[in-house]
């Protein structure tokens, strides 16, 4: 059995999570093929909710398929698509079959996703959503009922350190850990100094907050161009186009990864933050290699 | 009017264009009515749309050249109102390119002939591929 | 004030496929300022209408009136003998001008040819941009004045999501402002920050019970 991840967290070393996306179907065989892959070579497994805005197999069922594969995992909450009354219930249910993290997300804008014309909910924001975890820790609904049996969540929150401008975003985070959270982790990030800025940031209001940075391998210049162009928040630094243009045909994926891991083990001797949370969207099987290239396994 | 090209000319610039060709006795399509507005700018969408409910089957708004309107911004709000016009006539299902904006300095009766009869032709043709 | 926006043609053309006779009716307020639904669009539709029907061999009459205000009984009851010569009333005005006269006039179709957008007001001429969500709740007073209910698009409360783009634009359209960033601007510039370090508590969506009711008090 693994180790509780708040237990990971209050400890010295080094944290590492990764994600396992469900499926878009019923079939949870290539989730499990990732589970059993990847469960015992980091300390947590997010599971994200319905990502991007497309319907998928939900983030709660991987969960309890982690749990019976003696994982660890991260449940990813939004916003986007339930009201404060699902939220609860769903987290009651995650909470009785043992699930104990839970990740506070916004969610993304259903503009984005594969059901443009549903409604998106946003009933509360993610801020709002960490009190309400509280709440339920707390053995109350956050209408004020009394529960038969609360929750012990664990709870993290997400951070975007490169955004511009920065300042808004520094005044929600710090809303967030005023809330109470026990990790961040952060969107994609590719400079040293921009998540020694924010962890420092961090520390200077609660130095007990872990910060995971967000680790996307970029496995070519035109997924380089593409991020830089078309997602808000993730800044790809030159270096880095420069030396995947380099890299010889067909070696793509092999660079992104030893690039990733040689960040992982920078943040890592210098003890930039606390820890990584790798997100390689649908290479999920390739995520040992990084983690054997930047020592930590 | 049926079967008639329309065309609202400006006084400062396409009527007097009109006029001479008239006395240099150049010729243009007997097809074509012209009216005269104290300035392309005067004219509605709803002026071109009734000229086509009353069966003409196009219309020229004819104003000033660019910069040179006696009322500052009338023809470049004409060619938006003809430009929205063409829209309205596709979404009825009929041809928007039954209207045009052009600009025209009052000295130049060989243009106003050339714009005249092109859209004519341009109209009859159509009709004959219909 | 109320912005709207015509339909379609089709979507129009269609609703009115079986009448012979069509009393399009506009109003003279909101949906007249947005260029929606005033006179002079009642004139271009009922003539676009008499274009595309009689280009099919199935002409339509139609009678144009518009009233100063859809949305008041009073008003609309002048109009009443055009409603009864007409078979239907292709009505331009917002949902509540329509709804007003279709209680008024209950044995006859009234039907919508605008689609009620939003509250908001004129930013340059022809364009106009959201304010008010109506939400029964107001926290401007928190906000340095400007709605992240509706100018959000994901009507945060508590700061920005994580995908302002650069320079402060929405992650879903580069061409809208991040309210958020909005916000912290205004704040910032008038030294009230702290505001927005606020907790803003889960809203309130039920400030107006549906269907909503406002009495007056009585002087």
């Amino acid at each position: 059995m693994s180790t509780p991840f708040r237990e990971i967290l209050k400890k010295e070393g080094f944290v590492v999570t990764t994600e396992v996306g469900p499926e878009k179907g019923s079939s949870v065989s290539k989730a499990i093929e990732h589970i059993e892959l990847l469960k015992d070579k980091v300390h947590g497994l997010n599971v994200t909710d319905n990502q991007s805005s497309v319907m998928r197999y939900p983030s709660l069922g991987i969960c309890l398929l982690i749990k019976e594969h003696g994982g660890e995992p991260v449940l990813q909450v939004t916003c986007r698509d339930r009201n404060r009354m699902a939220i609860q219930a769903d987290l009651l249910f995650a909470h009785s079959r043992g699930v104990r993290n839970v990740l506070c997300l916004t969610g993304d804008s259903v503009d984005v996703g594969d059901h443009k014309e549903a409604k998106q909910v946003f009933d509360l924001d993610s801020v709002q959503l960490i009190h309400l975890v509280h709440t339920l820790n707390s053995a109350r609904d956050i209408a004020g009922n009394e529960l038969s049996g609360g929750t012990d969540f664990c709870v993290g929150t997400a951070a975007s350190p490169s955004s511009d401008p920065i300042e808004p975003q520094l005044i929600k985070v710090e809303k967030k850990i005023k809330a109470g959270v026990d990790f961040i982790q952060t969107q994609a990030v590719y400079e040293l100094d921009e998540i020694k800025r924010f962890t420092d940031f961090v520390r200077n209001m609660d130095e007990k907050v872990r910060i995971l940075a967000g680790i996307v391998p970029i496995i070519g210049v035109k997924m380089a161009a593409y991020m830089n162009e078309n997602v808000p928040g993730i800044v790809i630094p030159q270096r880095i186009i420069d030396e995947l243009a380099e890299a010889p045909k067909g070696t793509g994926v092999a660079k992104g990864i030893e690039m990733s891991a040689r960040m992982i083990r920078q943040l890592k001797e210098e003890r930039v933050c606390d820890g990584v949370h790798i997100m390689f969207i649908g290479r999920e099987e390739r995520v040992p290699e990084i983690l054997e290239a930047a020592g930590l396994v | 009017m049926k079967g008639r090209v329309i065309a609202f000319c400006c006084e400062h610039s396409a009527y007097p264009a009109a006029d001479l060709a008239g006395r240099l006795r150049l010729h243009y399509s007997e097809s074509l009515r012209i009216i005269r507005v104290p300035c392309a700018g005067r004219v509605d969408v709803i002026h071109m749309l009734k000229a086509f409910e009353k069966g003409a089957r196009a219309v020229l708004v004819l104003g000033c050249e660019d910069g040179a309107c006696h009322h500052i911004t009338g023809n470049t709000r004409a060619r938006e109102r003809v430009e929205q016009c063409q829209v309205l006539l596709d979404e009825a299902r009929l041809d928007g390119r039954s209207v045009a904006m052009h600009n025209i300095s009052p000295n130049a009766p060989q243009k106003f002939v050339r714009i005249a009869d092109e859209l004519v032709n341009a109209k009859e043709q159509s009709r004959e591929a219909i | 004030m109320i912005i709207a926006e015509r339909k379609p043609m089709e979507e129009i053309e269609e609703s009115v496929a079986e009448y012979k006779k069509v009393l399009v009716a506009g109003c003279g307020t909101c949906v007249t300022v947005c260029w929606a639904g005033g006179e002079k669009e009642v004139g271009i539709l009922a003539s676009q209408l008499r274009l595309a029907r009689g280009a099919a061999g199935n002409e339509i009459v139609t009678l144009e009136t518009t009233v100063e205000r859809q949305c008041e009984k009073e008003m609309v009851t002048e109009i009443k003998d055009k409603v009864a010569e007409a078979d239907a009333v292709l009505s331009l005005a917002c949902g509540s001008g329509v709804q007003t006269m279709a209680e008024l006039f209950d044995d006859k179709p009234v039907l919508p040819a605008v689609n009620t957008t939003f509250i908001g007001m004129p930013e340059r001429e022809g364009l106009w941009v959201e304010m008010c969500g109506a939400c029964g709740d107001c926290f401007l007073d928190r906000t340095g004045g400007v709605c992240p209910m509706v100018r959000c698009a994901k009507g945060l409360l508590n700061g920005p999501c994580g995908g302002t783009r650069k320079g402060g634009m929405c992650e879903i359209d580069p061409d809208k402002d991040c309210a958020w960033v909005l916000v912290h601007r205004r704040l910032e510039k008038q030294g009230r920050l702290d505001l927005m370090r606020e907790y803003v508590t889960p809203k309130n969506f039920r400030a107006v019970r549906r269907p909503g009711k406002v009495q007056a008090a009585k002087a």
